[in-house]
Formats: structure tokens, sequence, C-alpha cells
């Protein structure tokens, strides 16, 4: 998995995340005073984007569908497997280390096994 | 010198979180590389963004080609919670400086977040300096973030290829997920939108991705409020910890 991207787009990509991480660490830091807290609903909608983004990111890395040149599930063994074994391991420990340990060993070992 | 010593103790607060904050940054550094972005701009990007899981997903997506609003937004969207602890901290911060202001902003992370309010919440200002401790925190957290990313750099342009070490990747963000999952509501949003961004991955520029959470988000508000859970106009609610460490 290599990026098709030159460094010039890289860095845009850089500097326009940069900027609108930076526009959200300010914004009340600044507005204080005129706007003193963010309205209950938007709190209530934004509690969900961490489970949503995060999930989003994971289930794609592991299995996907395939429209070309058949429809079905695309995956392969030792990702799938591992992917398993190691959303135990982050359901029961909530550790990264565990879990990146654990996931990395296991694939590891499928590739040089399957 | 009480500044001082206010901002030595932000610093010792925060060193034993660095523990499990530094694999993370090694991880920004030797995926970054991998996936075939300059080692120089990967230390930028942390310099620049400076936020770990956003800038996870943007180095995925950058090695995916996906497109570069696509990139940008999730970085972004990822951050939205930075704009709650903005506006939870900003009363501490109402006598700063402008450049104090602008300074305390960029460094904002979810730990010197939870550790500051902490403090503010436990001792009168006149007792804690506002701003030496949370600077104290926060620099803790802005120095292993860079010094890990630079040593993950390093690592990565002598780590073989083949290794698979962007699987990393997803694999940090499974460990982020589970503690974020709290409730059924939370459950209901991560699943609906695990499945779309599975369907939905054949769609151009990863927009797969965007739309999953969009639906996964609609999802969690929409079952809260038919049990009539979700926040009115009016009551004041509590923030979560999003359970984020970097």
């Amino acid at each position: 998995m290599t990026t098709g991207y030159s460094s010039q787009t890289i860095l845009v990509i850089i500097i326009a995340a940069g900027v609108g991480t930076f526009a959200l660490r300010l914004s009340f830091i600044l507005l204080f005073g005129r706007l003193s807290e963010v309205p209950p609903r938007v709190i209530g909608v934004l509690r969900f984007v961490p489970a949503a983004v995060l999930a989003a990111l994971v289930v794609p890395a592991i299995l996907s569908l395939e429209v070309d040149p058949t429809i079905g599930l695309e995956f392969e063994w030792p990702t799938l497997i591992a992917g398993t074994i190691a959303a135990v391991v982050a359901w029961r420990t909530e550790n990264v280390l565990a879990t990146i340990g654990v996931g990395m060993l296991v694939l590891w070992t499928l590739q040089l096994v399957l | 010198m009480t500044a001082r010593n206010d901002f030595f103790d932000g610093m010792r607060a925060c060193a034993p979180l660095m523990v499990g904050m530094v694999p993370f940054a090694l991880i920004a550094g030797v995926t970054a590389v991998n996936v075939g972005i300059d080692p120089v701009l990967a230390v930028v990007m942390s310099l620049v963004v400076f936020a770990g899981a956003a800038q996870l997903a943007a180095i995925d997506l950058i090695g995916q080609t996906a497109s570069v609003v696509v990139v940008v937004f999730t970085a972004i969207v990822i951050n939205l919670r930075f704009m709650m602890y903005s506006a939870s901290i900003a009363p501490h911060f109402s006598r700063f400086s402008p450049a104090s202001k602008w300074f305390s902003a960029y460094v904002l992370t979810d730990m010197a977040y939870a550790l500051s309010v902490a403090e503010f919440d436990a001792s009168p200002s006149e007792d804690r300096s506002r701003k030496w401790y949370y600077l104290g925190t926060a620099m803790m957290v802005w120095i292993t973030w860079q010094l890990g990313t630079i040593a993950g750099v390093i690592l990565g342009t002598s780590i073989p290829d083949g290794l698979s070490l962007e699987f990393a990747i997803p694999l940090t963000f499974m460990a982020l997920l589970f503690p974020v999952l709290k409730g059924r509501p939370t459950m209901l949003a991560a699943l609906v939108s695990g499945f779309i961004a599975m369907i939905a991955a054949p769609l151009p520029f990863n927009l797969g991705l965007v739309t999953a959470a969009l639906v996964g988000i609609l999802a969690g508000v929409l079952i809260e409020v038919r049990a009539g859970k979700f926040p009115s106009g009016r009551q004041a609610e509590d923030v979560g910890d999003s359970g984020e460490s970097a």
C-alpha cells in the first residue's frame, strides 16, 4: 500500500487538516464571552463521532464488499483471523499495545504458515 | 517561583500517561514512512496537525490515495471533540493574553484537557496557575508526540517492506473503539457505521468512510431521540470522555 500522491499534495493535506484542527481547538477559547457553551444538541450529536468514525475505519480494513468482477465479500484469511483475535484482545483489555502486539504477531505467523 | 512549580507539577501529572502514547507516536512515524510519505513530511504532519487518531486516519487514507477532500474531512471530523474541550476549558483561559490563548489552543489535547480541568476543579486559581499547570501537561504531550514520531520515522526507514505494518493502524483504532462504546446508542452507531463502511467500500474516493460515519451518528441520535434521551435545547449535558489517548 503506497500512496499515489506527490509530496506537494501531501503537504496541502497536512496544512488543510492542521488549519482545520487548530480552528477547532481555538474556537471557544477565542470566542469565550460571546458564546459560553456548546449547545447541548450539538454535544448530543458529537458524542457519537468517535464510535462511528472509528468503526468506519476498522471494518473495511478487514472486510469489504467487492463488486468487480462479481459481488462478494473481499478479505484475506490472515487479516481476518488476526483482526478477529485482536478485536477480542481490544474488547477484553482496552489496551492499545496489547491489541497491536497480538494482532501483528498473529498476522505474521499466519502469513508464514498459509 | 510558583509558576515554575506549577509547570513541573503539570508535567509530572502527565508523565505516567505517556507510556501509552509512545507506541502511538511510533506508529504514526513508522506507518507514514511505510505508505510512502516523505520522512520530513511525516515529522511536519506531527508538528502541524498534532492529533494522534486524526493523523493515523490521514496516513491510512493517504496510503490508499483517497481523495484529498476525504482525507482532510476525516481528520477534521475525528478532531471535532477538540471543539468541546475548547468550550469547556475556555473559562479558565479567559484572562490569558492573545498570544497565550493561541499557543494554548495549538497544544490542546485529550490528556492536557482532562488533567488540567480535573486539577482546576480541585484547586482555586490563587493556588494553582492556570496557564503554567496547563502548559506543563500540554508540553509533556507535545514533546513526547514529536520525539516519538521522529523515532518512528527513523525506525520506519530501516524496517524491511512486506511486514504489513499498515495493519497496525486499524488495530490501534480497534483498541480505541471499545472504550468509547458506552451503552446501546454508541454501540448501535458503531455497528451501523461499520456495516455501511463494509458495503460502501467500492464507492470512489473513500466516500464510504464519510457516508458510514454520518449514517452511524444519525442512527445513534435517532435511537436516543426515540427513547427520549437526546438532550433538548435547554439542559446542560456532561461531555463524556471520548476515550481517545492522543
